[in-house]
């Protein structure tokens, strides 16, 4: 380890061991990405929360290293999301090879216009330390390092949070417990909940390397390559000049045999040739499942991110599904706690993070059924398609190195109102993410509300109550990315997520999509 | 089955020389050996499928076959 000085951020003695504290109105565990997200998106609504890590430092390992648009357009809320930017790498193309050939290249986002790109790569324990950075200085979140939750006790209308202090246990009492606590769950644990799903036996050998040569800026991803011919192998950079190089190991390998240092530079040896140098910065071999849990809310209890949900790692799905769940529960939490909407609210962050887990892990599979064929005649299919490849475009369509993390679809959603006006040939439908836009000299994204926002394409709106109004003009991208026309009207909620849609504006209709998207409908 | 059955799949003759495609399909696979068959195999039905187009079609076609597979095998 040499490029990331791992702090150890200080534990301070619970107010509650010595005396009882006060009720809280929100108890997340858990401090990885999800925790202290949700902990930032409570607190810009005036929602105080207590964070309880049973550690106290970041991230060990750059795991979840692609940070999606939507997570920085998100992290931007808060200010943390231009740090990220700076510090990380940003890409947007990528490249498939077979053997030692490119077959297909790839833009993410191949229209200019955006605040923020498809993807930075930034090491998981950057994007946690910024995080946490913002948590300390925010005085409505309570960050407790070595506080580990060793039991939960839910009632009817709140939750008793047993805590593991270096000073000994106390109890805690919250009106929500929100579990952020990953794959190994302890409140899942603690509460005995089943997480069903399918296990994948392929390893994997991850080798974080600081290298010393020319460093590619793009995603690559090779099949049978000439330097490790039986499988495939993934490759991506990340902050101050490490490579994240990925090999598939199979089924059989010897995962001690694999992580031992001569045998990782053997491999990176044939793959950067005789004159490259490195510094090892970590090494895993890891297996994966894709797992969801029944439901995500039980009673006072809600779960989010990894504890609720967990995909392979193969379109970055993972931690970016994770910021989209928090950003989904934040604003309905805060209306529930506010009693400005019914307690059922909280049932459609579970029906529509439910549905986007469910489309994330069918999309990981894919993936994973690609690249590591589970049969015969799968992996003949494969090797078709990429030998197709060269000659036929549609076949290098059909590749599939991962599918790369955008916005969910959460249609159906019982917030939505369903499209009134037929025509529309384009635009983000209700259900789908609002997509940004540039805005006279600034962005679209940065022109919504906290709340709600009513974006109206012409002039002569009347605000609508507990909205911002947003009226654009003559900016082209703006309107061919909403198929607007004179009087085009979109309702977008908090989480930045499309509610509703009108071809006019019409205060009533605006009111009344508002309380259906409340839960108040 | 019917051709009244309304469905995305074609299931009357379109083919003007029927049996010159159906020996063209055959004789391709001469002299492969079973792996080379199934690799041969499967580039033509991506082929074709794409240029099919019709999901509809291609899954009532996936289905057909698999069902004729289960109940007619000779």
């Amino acid at each position: 380890m040499s490029t990331y000085e791992y702090r150890h951020y200080p534990y301070l003695r619970p107010a509650e061991l010595d005396g009882a504290g006060a009720r809280r109105p929100v108890v997340i565990v858990g401090a990885g990405l999800a925790g202290p997200t949700l902990a930032l998106a409570l607190a810009e609504r005036g929602v105080a929360s207590v964070i309880l890590d049973d550690d106290d430092t970041v991230s060990v390992g750059s795991r979840s290293i692609c940070q999606a648009k939507h997570s920085l357009e998100i992290w931007d809320r808060f200010g943390v999301a231009a740090r990220m930017v700076e510090k990380g790498i940003t890409w947007e193309e990528g490249e498939v090879y077979l053997r030692d050939k490119p077959v297909f290249r790839f833009n993410l986002q191949p229209e200019p216009g955006h605040k923020f790109p498809a993807f930075v790569n930034l090491q998981q324990y950057y994007v946690e330390e910024y995080l946490y950075d913002r948590c300390l200085a925010e005085k409505a979140i309570d960050l407790r390092f070595r506080n580990k939750v060793v039991g939960v006790a839910p009632y009817a209308d709140g939750v008793e949070v047993e805590v593991e202090t270096p000073d000994g246990r106390y109890m805690l009492e919250a009106d929500w417990l929100i579990a952020c606590d990953g794959v190994r769950s302890a409140v899942r644990h603690l509460l005995g909940l089943p997480f069903p799903g399918e296990v994948f036996n392929d390893q994997f050998l991850i080798a974080d390397i600081r290298l010393l040569n020319e460093l590619p800026k793009e995603r690559r991803f090779w099949f049978y390559p000439p330097f490790h011919p039986t499988n495939s192998v993934l490759l991506h950079r990340q902050a101050d000049d490490v490579l994240r190089v990925d090999f598939q190991l199979g089924r059989d390998a010897d995962a001690e045999e694999e992580k031992k240092p001569e045998n990782v530079d053997r491999r990176l040896r044939q793959m950067f040739g005789p004159d490259a140098r490195w510094e090892h910065e970590w090494t895993s071999v890891y297996t994966f499942t894709c797992r969801m849990m029944e439901r995500f809310v039980h009673g006072r209890v809600v779960f989010a991110g990894d504890a609720a949900h967990v995909v392979s790692p193969f379109g970055a799905r993972g931690g970016n599904a994770a910021i989209a769940d928090v950003d989904n529960l934040a604003w309905k939490l805060a209306l529930v706690l506010q009693k400005a909407a019914p307690a059922t609210l909280l049932g459609t962050y579970c029906g529509e993070r439910r549905a986007a887990a469910r489309e994330n892990i069918q999309n990981s599979t894919r993936s994973t059924d690609f690249i590591t064929p589970k049969f015969a005649a799968s992996r003949v299919f494969r090797d078709a398609t990429l030998a197709l490849a060269r000659d036929f475009p549609f076949a290098r369509a059909l590749i599939n190195s991962g599918r790369l993390s955008i916005p969910t679809v959460q249609a159906g959603s019982p917030l939505d109102t369903p499209d009134g006006d037929a025509d529309w040939a384009r635009g983000a439908a209700p259900g789908q993410a609002m997509v940004d836009a540039p805005i006279g000299d600034g962005w679209l994204i940065d022109r919504l509300g906290r709340d709600f926002t009513v974006l109206v394409f012409g002039k002569g709106a009347k605000p609508v109550p507990g909205a911002t109004l947003v009226e654009v003009g003559e900016e082209k991208l703006a309107r061919e990315r909403y198929d607007a026309r004179p009087g085009t009207t979109y309702l977008i909620r908090p989480d930045r997520y499309v509610a509703a849609r009108w071809r006019r504006f019409d205060p009533a209709a605006v009111e009344a999509a508002m309380k259906r998207a409340t839960g108040n409908g | 089955m019917a051709d009244t059955m309304t469905g995305a799949l074609r299931r009357t003759l379109n083919l003007a020389r029927p049996d010159d495609v159906y020996n063209a399909i055959v004789d391709a696979h001469k002299d492969l050996s079973d792996a080379q068959c199934r690799a041969f195999d499967a580039r033509l039905i991506l082929l074709l499928a794409n240029h099919v187009g019709d999901e509809a079609a291609i899954r009532e076609a996936l289905a057909a076959a698999r069902q004729s597979l289960e109940e007619r095998e000779p």
